[in-house]
């Protein structure tokens, strides 16, 4: 039997002022709240974001976009596919030189946010995410080394299987069972990584930019280098 | 009152960094960027693999190391059939070998994992294979009836006279007492030279097997795969962990790792998989928790790299 229900005053500060009294409702307001679409979505940045050192993260993001692709092409092929199939080869060596870019944009974008601290200011999780993102990617480009079924794979196997037996997890992590290890790397570990990396992304917008560590609190330091424009919903007093 | 957390401290205090930017914006097409940024990255994955390709250098095989090094295969097999080869001896997970396992001082992960992948190289690598063959050799039955101080005996006795000779042709041994030994190497030879022995040691009697683990522990008992490797520059005390066939770049990203492994005390000791593993757990830990960490948080601030990320920032100052 439906009952009519009258909205209860919220006492969350997330949804104070809205009328969400369901789960669903109340979560709704707290992700509009700590994500609202122009933080989600920008349209501007503040004034110091303006470096070559910001392209870093894209470019991650960006060969992460490739590792993916290329790697959904074989994986439909299957793992032996790409020895007798020119178009095959091809798509290897994609998937191969987007893991190595990818990896080396994620390092250098690693690196550069450790100089910046960019954990200051309740970014702490940012930085975690991130460098889970580095580790469990690690992981997951090992197993694909596992599955090349080459002469590379076969000897990685037999050397590999030293330090995970000594840590005790060689028999779930045996890394010469191909369908064991094909089932981590196309499956487990893909969505690990896509997991952490999109968190990462998340918060990056949740918590913005961290500014430079000698910022002052406004640009009014700043020499004028292009027209001025203000953040939105402030007034600029200087 | 409440002490404010230091300017280089993960909370969010009531500074600039913790607080919503105040001062001037610019234009950021977020969309924009991340095209741009996929155009670029794709023109260079497509530029890279176009030109440098990627390697591909065939597998080894049972057939290929029994046609190619059969005095190798000889001695292997004998090893495996006196259960004094690597893998026979190795431990867990393969067999409850006693004090063979590596420690981290009194913790023993690798002994507490159990054997959870049984090989027995005797019957599993040897004995077995031989036994489906269309004629199985009548040295078999000779085995089967010896005591175990015989097969020890004939085993050890016949991996010392190999050992003997020139190359360890099985040709020139010296005469003396083998038993079936010679007889039953020299059947998984052949058998292995056909072609045979790859599809029964790794099918495992099932018509789908993907498990490669008894093809790939036998090989790496002998000379013969370890020396393709160190021909290709991929052994251990090569760095061979971050290193891939040809010139083409590996898991370059594992540099720290393949170090530790060429350096003392790691490269001389009995436990090196565990301590390297160890090593690299914590700097990981210590990486990713190093925003909590008062003094080594603080390394940004003083050594001054970040002037040069934000130069155009506090060049208009």
């Amino acid at each position: 039997m439906s009952t009519v229900k009258e909205p209860t005053p919220a006492t969350d500060p997330d949804v104070a002022g809205t009328s969400a009294h369901t789960w669903t409702g109340k979560s709704r307001g707290w992700f509009l709240n700590h994500l609202p679409p122009d933080k989600l979505l920008p349209e501007d940045q503040p004034s110091y974001v303006a470096s070559w050192a910001y392209v870093f993260g894209m470019g991650a993001v960006a060969g992460l976009v490739f590792v993916i692709a290329s790697g959904f092409v074989l994986a439909l092929n299957g793992p032996q596919w790409y020895h007798v199939s020119s178009f095959g080869h091809f798509v290897n060596s994609m998937h191969l030189w987007s893991v190595e870019l990818f990896f080396m944009f994620l390092v250098v974008h690693l690196w550069i946010k450790f100089w910046m601290a960019a954990w200051r200011g309740g970014r702490i999780l940012t930085w975690i995410t991130g460098m889970v993102s580095f580790l469990v990617s690690v992981v997951t480009a090992f197993t694909g080394y596992l599955l090349q079924t080459n002469f590379d794979s076969q000897w990685i196997a037999f050397q590999a299987k030293d330090a995970l037996n000594a840590v005790g997890v060689g028999a779930w992590f045996n890394v010469a069972n191909v369908g064991q290890i094909f089932m981590w790397h196309i499956t487990l570990l893909p969505l690990a990584v896509g997991a952490v990396v999109a968190l990462h992304v998340l918060l990056v917008r949740a918590h913005g930019v961290v500014p430079p560590l000698d910022a002052a609190e406004t640009d009014a330091q700043l020499r004028e280098t292009t027209p001025p424009k203000l953040a939105r919903g402030r007034i600029d007093h200087e | 009152m409440s002490k404010a957390p230091s300017p280089m401290s993960w909370r969010r205090g009531d500074n600039i960094a913790g607080r919503p930017w105040r001062g001037r914006v610019r234009d950021y097409d977020l969309f924009k960027e991340l095209v741009i940024g996929v155009v670029v990255v794709g023109l260079l994955v497509v530029g890279l693999s176009a030109v440098f390709s990627s390697p591909d250098d065939p597998g080894v095989t049972l057939k290929s190391w029994a046609t190619v090094a059969p005095s190798d295969f000889i001695a292997t097999a004998t090893a495996e059939l006196g259960g004094t080869s690597d893998t026979a001896a190795y431990g867990q997970p393969y067999s409850a070998t006693p004090d063979a396992t590596q420690k981290l001082g009194f913790i023993d992960l690798q002994a507490l994992s159990g054997v959870r992948i049984p090989i027995d190289t005797a019957n599993d690598f040897v004995l077995t294979p031989l036994k489906t063959l269309p004629t199985p050799p009548p040295a078999l039955a000779i085995w089967s009836a010896a005591t175990a101080q015989e097969q020890t005996k004939w085993t050890s006795d016949y991996a010392t006279a190999l050992a003997a000779v020139t190359n360890g042709d099985p040709a020139h041994v010296a005469p003396g007492d083998y038993g079936p030994v010679p007889a039953l190497t020299g059947a998984l030879l052949t058998m292995a030279g056909s072609g045979n022995l790859d599809g029964v040691l790794q099918s495992g009697g099932q018509p789908y097997n993907l498990n490669y683990t008894p093809t790939i522990l036998f090989l790496g008992d002998g000379t013969y795969f370890a020396g393709l490797a160190d021909a290709a520059h991929l052994t251990g005390d090569q760095w061979g962990v971050m290193n891939e066939t040809g010139n083409t770049p590996g898991q370059s990203w594992l540099w720290l790792f393949s170090l530790f492994y060429q350096i003392p005390p790691f490269n001389s000791s009995p436990n090196a998989d565990i301590l390297v593993v160890a090593v690299m757990v914590g700097l990981s830990l210590l990486l990713t928790l190093l925003p909590f960490i008062p003094g080594l948080r603080s390394v940004p601030r003083k050594i001054p790299v970040h002037r040069l990320i934000w130069k155009d920032y506090y060049r208009n100052r």
